[in-house]
């Protein structure tokens, strides 16, 4: 039975385009964590000088200090992004078509 | 009902089994430090607490989905906290505070690192993992493979990363409570932490272990939380005279801010960013991490609690921050904390492990410090459940009911062996732990987290995503990731130089991901595309059901009806 249904949405171009939206939605905010978190390693890596120099002249704190918090944060706030968009809009639309196979 | 009776028994032998202790502890000698009555009654307490969530699991844990998957009910805040409770380990909590501790700017690439690995889960392994998986991540890399052979790679590199942490774990838990409670012996403390664990997992299950990673996960953050307030309130909330302080205190100054690498090493850009691919792709190829997704209702839960999992272990990553750098101001130079003031103002009594701990005694006495230390020893608790649950189901799952039996076990036998697993794999750890006393065991991240990061987690993402994977591929792939960790951990500097004591290391780099993960990639793609046989013809065939499975949840696993 779930092998007929999954034949028939094999076929649906509605699904492959949805799978299609989501999947570059994911492939896209992994590459986005990526560019951010590699960003940071590179710059230890490769120009210690500049991302431990003091945020301000009368200060001790190095920049990659807020970085490395702004990167946690915002790690944060990309998953939320995906959660709320699969949740709310891709989940509904893969439920319609599961449904229109399985009738 | 027998079980029952035995759990009750088992509840029995363990509280003798703390009283023994403590009446040791009343019976030692009046030249010892104080006992810590706060952080004993506070330990009992927790242990009491765990055990009586366990005796009702162990009530409501009746089917094999129970037992591995908590009958698949737990929501995804629920999951999300547990997901906290699984992954903050000692080594998180107590580590990174010391790395801060001892080498300042440096413990950061760790918080961040370790951090960064949950959107790729999320984005690539969460909901694809929950729709497509029973109770093991080999279920998913073995969907539309061949069973056995793959199965076996997967169930190996499990293994490896389970016995592994479980060492670092059990090693962890007999010096902290040996150091906090000195009448307890090393040994002593392992075994009680090997029996707590037996307990929890072969009667409670998942239930039981999903119970205690939440009850964990809110101490540690609440504990966490109160000792970062603590640090700021000395500091006046004043983020500037936090970090100024600790260059005045560290004996090295304003170095502590420039240390891109261990403080004293030689900077090393291609460790920093084999370092970082170690840390992400890492945590995203944990199996008792993967497990927690197997226990959540749908794939939409499944998304949720890693959400909430995220932000947690974030805030509590920065929070380790702020604790690193008041250690640093608040025990450092203090004479009631260091070993011998004489030679280092930074070495403490106890063990490098221990600045977290004697910032909570700086903070708030022995009250809060024998709150922190049933914390931490709560934590130990918890990821070793995780890990306990991991393993047996590797071996239970896996070996003993798909490999062996060919999936014509029963569900009973199924969970009976995983039951032994439990049982054998608690003991495995108490004894390991106890060899592993006097050793270095400094390579246990780079181990697990390595052959989490070179083998679970490229072919889990590769045989979810590509479709020309094949058995041929996947196995020869993941073999070439295990072999590779290990001879090249031999070979490199921890090992070779600092535990085999072999002079100068073969291979420069501590972390070998950054060759590695790319070989295994490489060697898993060619040996798939050259694959010709008829058997990778099907399995290439039956990626399409298995995509519409893993993006709509047709036909996956459903929660149990109770």
């Amino acid at each position: 039975m779930s092998e007929l249904i999954s034949s028939k949405i094999q076929q649906n171009p509605k699904y492959l385009q949805l799978a299609s939206r989501r999947g570059r939605l994911a492939w896209t905010l992994s590459a986005i964590v990526c560019v951010i978190f590699y960003g940071f390693i590179l710059m230890v890596a490769f120009t210690p000088d500049i991302i431990t120099a003091p945020i301000s002249a009368s200060s001790v704190i190095p920049l990659g200090l807020p970085l490395g918090v702004a990167v946690i944060l915002v790690c944060c706030v990309l998953t939320g992004l995906y959660v709320y968009q699969s949740n709310q809009v891709y989940d509904p639309m893969f439920e319609e078509i599961v449904r229109g196979a399985s009738k | 009902m027998k079980a029952l009776k035995t759990t009750l028994l088992s509840l029995l032998a363990s509280v003798a089994l703390l009283a023994a202790d403590l009446a040791c502890a009343a019976d030692a000698p009046a030249a010892a430090p104080p006992t810590n009555w706060s952080a004993i009654i506070m330990f009992l307490v927790f242990v009491a607490i765990t055990l009586g969530i366990t005796y009702w699991a162990a009530t409501h844990t009746k089917t094999a989905t129970d037992f591995y998957a908590a009958g698949r009910g737990i929501t995804g805040f629920q999951n999300g906290l547990a997901i906290a409770g699984d992954y903050m380990s000692a080594a998180s909590f107590l580590g990174i505070a010391s790395l801060v501790y001892f080498n300042g700017f440096y413990g950061l690439i760790y918080s961040v690192g370790w951090l960064v690995g949950w959107p790729v889960i999320l984005f690539l392994i969460a909901e694809r993992l929950r729709n497509l998986g029973k109770y093991t991540y080999a279920d998913v890399a073995a969907f539309r493979l061949k069973q056995g052979p793959v199965r076996t790679m997967a169930a190996i590199g499990s293994l490896i990363v389970v016995i592994w942490y479980l060492i670092g774990q059990a090693v962890g838990a007999g010096q902290l409570l040996h150091t906090l409670v000195p009448e307890m012996s090393y040994r002593s403390s392992i075994v009680i932490v090997g029996a707590l664990i037996i307990i929890y997992v072969t009667f409670g299950g998942m239930k039981a272990t999903t119970w205690v990673q939440i009850i964990k996960a809110g101490l540690l953050l609440g504990g966490a939380t109160l000792m970062a307030i603590g640090v700021m309130a000395h500091v006046g909330f004043s983020f500037e005279k936090l970090f100024s302080d600790a260059v005045n205190a560290h004996p090295k100054h304003l170095e502590i801010m420039k240390s891109v690498v261990p403080i004293g090493a030689k900077p090393n850009p291609i460790e920093s960013i084999s370092l970082g691919l170690t840390l992400m792709f890492g945590t995203a190829g944990l199996p008792h991490i993967l497990m927690r997704f197997f226990t959540v209702t749908d794939a939409k839960a499944a998304r949720k609690s890693v959400l909430y999992g995220t932000c947690f272990i974030g805030y509590f990553y920065i929070l380790t921050f702020i604790i690193g750098f008041g250690a640093i101001v608040l025990v450092a130079n203090n004479p009631a904390y260091v070993a011998d003031i004489t030679k280092s103002v930074l070495n403490l009594r106890g063990g490098g492990n221990m600045p977290a701990v004697y910032l909570s005694h700086a903070i708030g006495g022995d009250l809060f410090l024998g709150f922190i230390a049933a914390v931490a020893f709560a934590t130990i608790l918890a990821v070793v459940s995780g890990l306990t649950l991991a393993g047996a189901s590797a071996l239970s799952h896996d070996i003993y009911a798909n490999v062996i039996m060919k999936g014509k076990s029963t569900e009973k036998q199924e969970v009976w062996v995983s039951k032994l697993s439990v049982i054998g794999l608690g003991i495995i750890a108490v004894l390991l732990g106890i060899a592993f006393e006097k050793q270095n065991v400094a390579y246990i991240v780079a181990l697990t987290f390595s052959v989490a990061a070179c083998t679970n987690f490229p072919i889990l993402v590769m045989s979810v995503f590509w479709q020309g994977l094949t058995t041929r591929g996947a196995v020869t792939g993941g073999y070439v990731g295990i072999v590779g960790v290990i001879v090249l951990l031999t070979l490199g500097p921890t090992v070779w130089t600092k535990v085999l004591d072999m002079g100068p290391a073969i291979f420069p780099f501590d972390f070998p991901t950054f060759f590695l993960l790319p070989v295994v990639l490489i060697v898993t793609y060619v040996v798939s595309v050259t694959d010709g046989s008829e058997s990778a013809k099907k399995e290439r065939a039956l990626f399409a059901a298995q995509k519409v499975r893993s993006e709509t949840g047709l036909g996956s696993e459903v929660a149990a009806a109770h």
